[in-house]
């Protein structure tokens, strides 16, 4: 018997690798057949978020470009580094500074990683923000996509609180003035309740700014805020909604796509496959009636291919452009780092990072109206879209709807002219304060190129619904416009603004001070 | 009971609905509380009030910045004034320049008595409150605004 006990012990111990293996990975094989590659995805916590078979059309790299998916893959990379570098960071005004050099300076690969950290976060701004771009031109936000819509706004606005949290931490100059000037604009409903004289009673920006600082100044409490918030609050917050996101995407069937043709065929890497038709005879059960519109009659599940190993390909491939395109950037862009942060003398010009930049821009005509108004007019705006545009239609097509690729065009070049016109004049004339010093505050509240672009940009949408006589249309032209204005506004302010945030037509310019 | 009478509420659903309310009522003052914590009660931060020497040492005529206090102390015919050199926009520092002051964050400009002239500030640089200490040094308060043109004589 104990002989027989060694074996079987001995026996275990020699299968070892593979029990373990099969105990891991449910399959335990590559699969093989499409009721493997189902079992695979299915059986995996991490994949399981993937329908089993997933639609060709989503296949199709230049549907979405793979776009939200590389916002994530810069997140998951913002983690990675950020957890890295809380190994060393200390987040007190006397050591940040310090901790910052020697990961810049000493710790090994310290400095490749907090490259690699600032330009995943740099690269997840902008994808985020051309994914928005993406799902708005493919109409891909229409019932029943609302509410995810609405999640990916919430999305947006975390990420840009995140780089903002981010960009205290380093303690030096730019952080220091970025934040000092961040936490006054929160301060600025105070241009608004001063000039009507009621900030005694009611005073929401010294609250906005006092919850956010601690203090009236920059310091100890301020940084500490940023940290928590930067390392804790906001990720958890942007992981949550980012699995409601995902969530969402799998209830509201996928992505948006248009309905496929009755009958056909249906192209997917060469092959023509016939497409799903239903006996004239067959009966439906229940089952294919309680989801969806109707049930699947006429429609071919065989437009679909399995995920494993379609999606899953292409998935990891986006992944890959992603890493590769940080660690091309960090390895030959370091991140910046200027002289400790000093309360008596600011930076100048004292540049917000690029992407807040289009409000630096509208912050230096009025704080209040550039800095909140308009900001929050946008985010209502753009939430508003999904349910003001209500008409089905273009769902998951490039410009879907007739008219809205001229309409887009058309708009482009109405909001380049209208906005570069504006920069013009006001680099060359100045406004009111300039023409009138005595006027009241309350006018240049309400009337400023940030608020006149906005102004105008909205005529130009109820213009468009007049005369093309469609929702989707108006909206296409009030986004371009959006999009037009924010492109400009940023490029404008990282090129052409200097010192004392003068006009000047290249940085190479600017006085030597 | 005639069919149009609403029909009561039973005692299960008035006690479902009351422990309902009471659930969202402790949820809403626990969120409140929430909110109270990170709302400073007392504000941190040095006392602003500085001592910039003996009055003597500034002869009439002279502007002296002091750019660790932010502000720059006058002395004409008249008197001591001090005018704060943080922006009223968003919080900058000023610098001196050609027709007063210039901001250097978002092009904010002032005259020399801190009135705006150009660019997005909303209000003129306040001018602090001047005063002396016992041993007869001037103090700046930088927390106490005065208004214009309010003097400090010796």
């Amino acid at each position: 018997m104990a002989e027989a006990a060694t074996r079987e012990f001995l026996h275990n111990l020699y299968e070892l690798p593979h029990t373990v293996k099969d105990a891991c990975f449910r399959l335990g094989k590559t699969p093989e057949s499409e009721r493997e590659e189902s079992q695979a995805t299915f059986h995996n916590l991490f994949l399981h978020i993937h329908s089993v078979r997933v639609h060709v059309r989503t296949l199709k790299p230049t549907l979405t470009f793979g776009l939200g998916l590389m916002a994530t893959a810069s997140f998951v990379i913002t983690i990675i580094t950020g957890v890295l570098l809380m190994v060393y960071y200390k987040p007190s005004t006397d050591l940040a500074y310090q901790s910052i050099k020697d990961i810049h300076f000493t710790v090994s690969t310290g400095r490749f990683i907090r490259n690699i950290h600032r330009w995943s976060a740099q690269l997840m701004v902008l994808v985020v923000l051309l994914h928005m771009a993406r799902v708005f031109f493919t109409a891909s936000y229409k019932k029943p996509r609302e509410f995810n819509w609405l999640v990916g706004l919430g999305l947006l606005v975390i990420t840009l609180a995140l780089s903002f949290t981010g960009y205290l931490l380093p303690w030096d100059q730019l952080a220091y003035w970025a934040i000092t000037i961040g936490s006054n604009i929160a301060n600025s409903p105070r241009e608004f309740t001063d000039a009507i004289g009621i900030t005694k009673f009611f005073d929401p920006g010294g609250f906005q700014k006092r919850l956010l600082l601690g203090a009236n100044y920059v310091g100890q409490d301020a940084l500490i805020r940023f940290y928590v918030l930067h390392v804790f609050v906001l990720p958890l917050a942007l992981v949550t909604l980012l699995g409601v996101h995902f969530w969402r995407i799998r209830k509201d069937g996928g992505l948006a796509k248009p309905e496929d043709p009755p009958g056909g065929l249906a192209e997917w890497g060469g092959e023509r496959r016939p497409v799903f038709q239903p006996l004239a005879t067959k009966t439906y059960g229940l089952m294919a009636l309680v989801k969806g519109k109707r049930p699947p009659v006429n429609r071919g599940p065989e437009n679909t291919v399995m995920s494993w190993p379609h999606l899953f390909w292409a998935e990891l491939s986006v992944f890959m452009v992603t890493v590769a395109v940080t660690l091309i950037l960090s390895f030959y862009y370091d991140a910046p780092l200027k002289e400790l942060a000093n309360a008596a003398i600011p930076e100048n010009p004292a540049k917000a990072p690029w992407y807040f930049l289009g409000i630096q821009e509208l912050v230096s005509y009025s704080a209040f109206t550039g800095g909140l108004l308009i900001p929050v007019i946008v985010v209502v705006g753009l939430a508003l879209i999904p349910f003001l545009d209500r008409r089905p239609g273009g769902e998951g097509t490039w410009f879907g709807t007739n008219n809205e690729r001229s309409v887009f065009w058309q708009s482009l070049f109405f909001a380049c002219a209208v906005t570069v016109g504006m920069l013009a004049f006001t680099v060359n004339y100045g406004w009111l304060r300039n023409w009138f010093p005595n006027i009241h505050q309350l006018w240049i509240i309400a009337i400023n190129p940030g608020s006149l672009l906005v102004a105008i940009f909205a005529a130009w949408s109820l213009f468009i619904l007049k005369r093309k006589d469609a929702v989707r249309l108006s909206a296409v032209s009030l986004f371009t416009c959006f999009l037009v204005g924010f492109t400009l506004l940023t490029y404008f302010a990282t090129v052409h603004r200097g010192p004392n945030w003068h006009f000047y037509w290249w940085p190479s310019q600017w006085p030597v001070h | 009971m005639s069919r149009l009478d609403p029909p009561r509420l039973s005692r299960r659903s008035f006690l479902s609905l009351a422990s309902l309310g009471s659930f969202f009522a402790a949820l809403g003052t626990a969120a409140a509380g929430i909110f109270r914590l990170p709302n400073p009660a007392v504000l941190p931060g040095p006392v602003r009030r500085f001592k910039l020497g003996p009055p003597e040492q500034f002869s009439a005529g002279s502007e002296t910045a002091f750019a660790e206090q932010n502000l720059v102390l006058f002395r004409d015919d008249e008197g001591f004034y001090a005018i704060s050199s943080t922006c009223t926009h968003l919080g900058c520092t000023v610098a001196r320049s050609k027709d007063g002051f210039a901001c250097p964050c978002h092009g904010s400009r002032f005259d020399s008595k801190g009135s705006v002239i150009g660019g997005p500030a909303p209000r003129p640089l306040p001018w602090l409150e001047v005063s002396r200490a016992a041993n007869g040094d001037l103090i700046v308060s930088a927390d106490n605004e005065v208004p214009e043109d309010t003097r400090y004589r010796v």
